[in-house]
């Protein structure tokens, strides 16, 4: 073991730099220097929501568009725009974000870290997914948003603009945000993995780690491998689109099927990377609200693992009518079977774990209970997309717009919201509000089975996605006003959890085990000091604090050790880490204007302006140089 | 492993944040940048695997879809290009000695190798900048065919990432000129060292699969 620095007395020897290093970590200025993987978390979990009700009030929109046959709320482009950034949004800026969010803020702290493994590139992450954001959405002032769907088809986007198909330069922001954003979750997956194999506690093997971070350390492997299949993709995209390049181009031999191959190998996993950190919070409420260990753990590591790995053998599923022949189709249609059953496997072990368990009707406890059930419904509704004449007929219809809903609002957001009402307290130190978290979340699930399974109906019926209107006489209408009144249930229960966190400003304050809870974050103050545990936790059990709490008498019943188990581990005195001579991160201005050069570059390239494009590489080239000569401690600057 | 299990539990001397040096105790065993790094490249392995793959797609198809040259066989100087490719390969050497040196503390070789380095690497890219121009005045654009379009893309892209270890190698040798960087910072070097190996193997694929894999 290394490092008790000295409590430093010397000066840091200021070498020749341009501009000092940021000191305070406190105050306005510090949240754009900051390397607190804590403070990290909140910005991308505040950010994310943001882009959440940005992408919600897309659906509304779309909603009302529909509520009517022939409607002329919006025009074609405008819902084209709509459906698109809807779904980017939801995708790329809310599920992803906010899963990097729980991710940032408790993998640290559930392994027992101090900090993620990499600090400065973790607030690198945050600064190109926010500037990512900001560049894909200043679309809509530039000459119109994405308008060609989230997957960004080829030949539909990448025909030059002169001779496009699509009004206004969407595709190339598409096309190039996607690209940065991707920059940013490939930097966060790498430093996920890290923190996850490498700074674990004492004692805190593999299979002790909480399921959560098991969760995540797969997906940052997906992350890491599908990431660069569509930036691939992409770039292909930008080059037909603004060199008049073949990779898509029929006339010239060209296959466009080509990029839904490089979209999907990347798309599929991406449905992964979206849905595994929703099941680890689902895993780590359930045990606490049941009041027993997961049952299973190992298999549901396991199935998490192998749903990590089958995700990479059923992209194809997504092109059973684009022509790919009877072997492929048969091959795929069998490996996305296959990959229900890891998946069910854990829907009953999620069900072993409350069965019998002295379970306590909290509001986590509600939405992860939400989450088991109406994700099963989307996973039964996958599973009938795996028959390949079924698929063929549901295809781009509303049917797919019900499950892939039932799978990723029904079980995502579920499972988030869970998630926000459970860690809350460990986060702000404040309580949630009970009856308005019931109350939210009756609204949510009435509000999404009324919007979203009346779409069961309208696909089989034969309603067309990514369609902005549709005539009278056809049946749809019912069906399609329940839907929008549905989306207005959901907006008012998102109200009411804005409502909810506003006012836990005010609340009691947060003990520091609120819930009785099993798992190490628990184990320090909440919220947490910036050196999270003043002692670091040796990790003895799976459930390691549970463990310190409770014991067994001779007939297997639970007896609550006494106190002064340690169960605080944080500093009593509130002392800071410099005082107790814990060595953290400092702060860095560098990797804020390294991703700063991001939408710089951005701009040049759909504009094609080269000077634009020189301009972000001189302000990238200047981030990396400085970061690459700053010590990642103040101290180091000193001591070498 | 063992080492960070045997921690005394009272221990307030804690594993630290993370310092990327080679002395922090990790789960592993190998330092969080190596670790990091690897991850990183492999990564990096299907950013070009797609561009490969894209490349096997389209090999030959303008002769069978009859699309205007020039064609690969009309262009290529296969001589000149091995003689970069050797250059480049060599430059993996110079990066192993340079490893090498700063291991035993000899900075002023580090220095030298360092530079020995990046110079092979721009060697190599002079060469492309060279064959580019070549071919571009034979006629050969992104949009000519989809030899264009994949050629210039794959290689292209390849080249960017030459440069930027160009740009990693001439950072750590104005690091090491400036006095920054001492023997226990030998582990800069590996990590810039490993980047820059798998710059060259991935050229290595290229360079058979463009140049030396027969076709018309």
């Amino acid at each position: 073991m290394t490092t008790v620095e000295e409590a430093v007395s010397h000066e840091p020897v200021e070498r020749a730099r341009i501009v000092g290093r940021p000191i305070s970590s406190t105050g306005f200025w510090s949240w754009f220097t900051t390397v607190d993987h804590k403070k990290i978390a909140i910005m991308y979990g505040t950010t994310a929501i943001f882009f959440f009700l940005v992408g919600g009030v897309e659906a509304l929109l779309i909603r009302i568009q529909l509520a009517s046959p022939n409607n002329s709320f919006l025009d074609a482009n405008q819902y084209n725009q709509m459906f698109t950034m809807h779904g980017t949004t939801m995708v790329f800026l809310m599920g992803m974000p906010i899963a990097a969010a729980f991710g940032n803020y408790f993998l640290p702290l559930m392994v027992g870290a101090r900090d993620v493994a990499f600090p400065r590139l973790n607030m690198l992450g945050y600064w190109i997914f926010l500037f990512g954001g900001i560049f894909l959405y200043s679309s809509f002032l530039l000459g119109g948003a994405p308008n060609g769907g989230w997957v960004n088809y080829a030949p539909i986007n990448s025909t030059p603009m002169a001779d496009g198909f699509l009004p206004g330069r969407g595709p190339d922001f598409w096309a190039v945000g996607i690209i940065m954003l991707g920059i940013g979750s490939v930097a966060t997956a790498v430093n996920f993995i890290v923190t996850a194999l490498n700074m674990r506690a004492p004692g805190m093997t593999l299979m002790r780690m909480p399921v959560f971070v098991w969760m995540m350390l797969v997906v940052a492997f997906l992350t890491l491998f599908a990431m660069p299949p569509v930036t691939a993709a992409l770039i292909q995209v930008y080059i037909d689109r603004n060199f008049d390049g073949n990779f898509f181009n029929a006339a010239m031999g060209g296959e466009p099927i080509l990029y839904q191959h490089l979209f999907w190998i990347f798309g599929h996993p991406e449905v992964y990377i979206l849905i595994l950190p929703g099941m680890g919070i689902v895993s780590e409420i359930l045990p606490v609200f049941s009041r027993k260990p997961l049952f299973g753990y190992a298999v549901v590591v396991f199935s998490g693992i192998a749903i990590g790995f089958l995700g990479w053998g059923v992209w194809a599923h997504h092109m059973f009518t684009s022509g790919i022949g009877p072997v492929a189709v048969s091959a795929f249609g069998l490996s996305t079977m296959l990959i229900a059953v890891p998946t069910g496997v854990k829907i009953f072990n999620w069900l072993g774990t409350v069965w019998g368990g002295s379970v306590r009707l909290r509001t986590p406890m509600l939405f992860a209970l939400g989450f088991i059930a109406q994700f099963t419904i989307g996973g039964l509704s996958g599973v009938m997309h795996a028959i390949v004449p079924a698929d063929t007929q549901q295809h781009d219809t509303y049917f797919i717009v019900a499950h892939f809903h039932y799978v990723l609002f029904g079980g995502l957001v579920f499972a988030l919201f869970g998630g926000f009402y459970y860690w809350w307290p460990k986060i702000f130190g404040r309580m949630m509000n009970e009856k308005l978290g019931k109350l939210q979340f009756w609204l949510l699930v009435i509000g999404f089975n009324l919007t979203f399974f009346p779409m069961h109906f309208l696909g089989l019926e034969g309603q067309p996605r990514r369609t902005y209107t549709y005539d009278e006489g056809l049946q749809w209408e019912g069906l399609n006003q329940l839907a929008t009144i549905g989306s207005f249930v959901i907006a008012l229960s998102f109200l009411v959890f804005l409502v909810n966190a506003f006012m836990s400003r005010r609340s009691a304050p947060a003990p520091t085990d609120p819930w009785d809870a099993r798992t190490v974050e628990w184990m320090t103050s909440s919220p947490p000091p910036e050196y999270n545990f003043a002692t670091v936790p040796v990790i003895e059990h799976r459930d390691e604090f549970w463990h310190r709490k409770y014991t067994e008498d001779d007939e297997g019943r639970l007896l609550r050790l006494p106190a002064g188990a340690a169960v605080d581990m944080s500093d009593p005195e509130g002392r800071d880490a410099h005082t107790l001579g814990i060595h953290m991160p400092s702060p860095s201005y560098w990797p804020f204007v390294f991703a700063l050069a991001l939408p710089i570059l951005g701009y040049g390239f759909v504009f094609k302006n080269w000077y634009i494009v020189a301009a972000g590489v001189v302000v990238g080239f200047f981030g990396l140089v400085a970061w690459a000569l700053e010590p990642q401690t103040a101290e180091d600057q000193g001591v070498h | 492993m063992t080492q960070a299990i045997e921690a005394p539990a009272d221990s307030t001397q804690l594993v630290p944040a993370d310092h990327g040096h080679a002395h922090a105790a990790t789960n592993t065993g190998v330092s969080n940048a190596k670790l990091g790094i690897w991850v990183f490249l492999a990564s990096e392995a299907l950013f070009f695997g797609a561009f490969i793959a894209t490349y096997f797609l389209y090999r030959g198809r303008d002769e069978e879809v009859g699309n205007p040259g020039p064609r690969p066989r009309e262009v290529y100087d296969i001589a000149f290009t091995s003689v970069t490719s050797f250059v480049l390969l060599m430059s993996s050497l110079t990066m192993v000695l340079a490893l090498a040196a700063i291991q035993r503390g000899d900075h002023r070789r580090l220095r030298i190798w360092l530079l020995a380095t990046a110079f092979f690497g721009m060697v190599f890219i002079g060469g492309q900048v060279f064959e580019f121009t070549e071919f571009y005045r034979e006629g050969l654009t992104l949009h000519t065919n989809l030899f264009g379009t994949t050629f210039f893309t794959l290689t292209g892209l390849h080249g960017a990432h030459v440069t930027m270890g160009i740009i990693w190698l001439l950072v750590l040798w104005g690091r090491s000129m400036q006095g920054r960087l001492h023997t226990e910072h030998a582990e800069a070097i590996e990590i810039s060292g490993l980047y820059w190996h798998f710059v060259d193997i991935v050229w290595i694929v290229i360079f058979t699969a463009i140049y030396l894999v027969p076709q018309n």
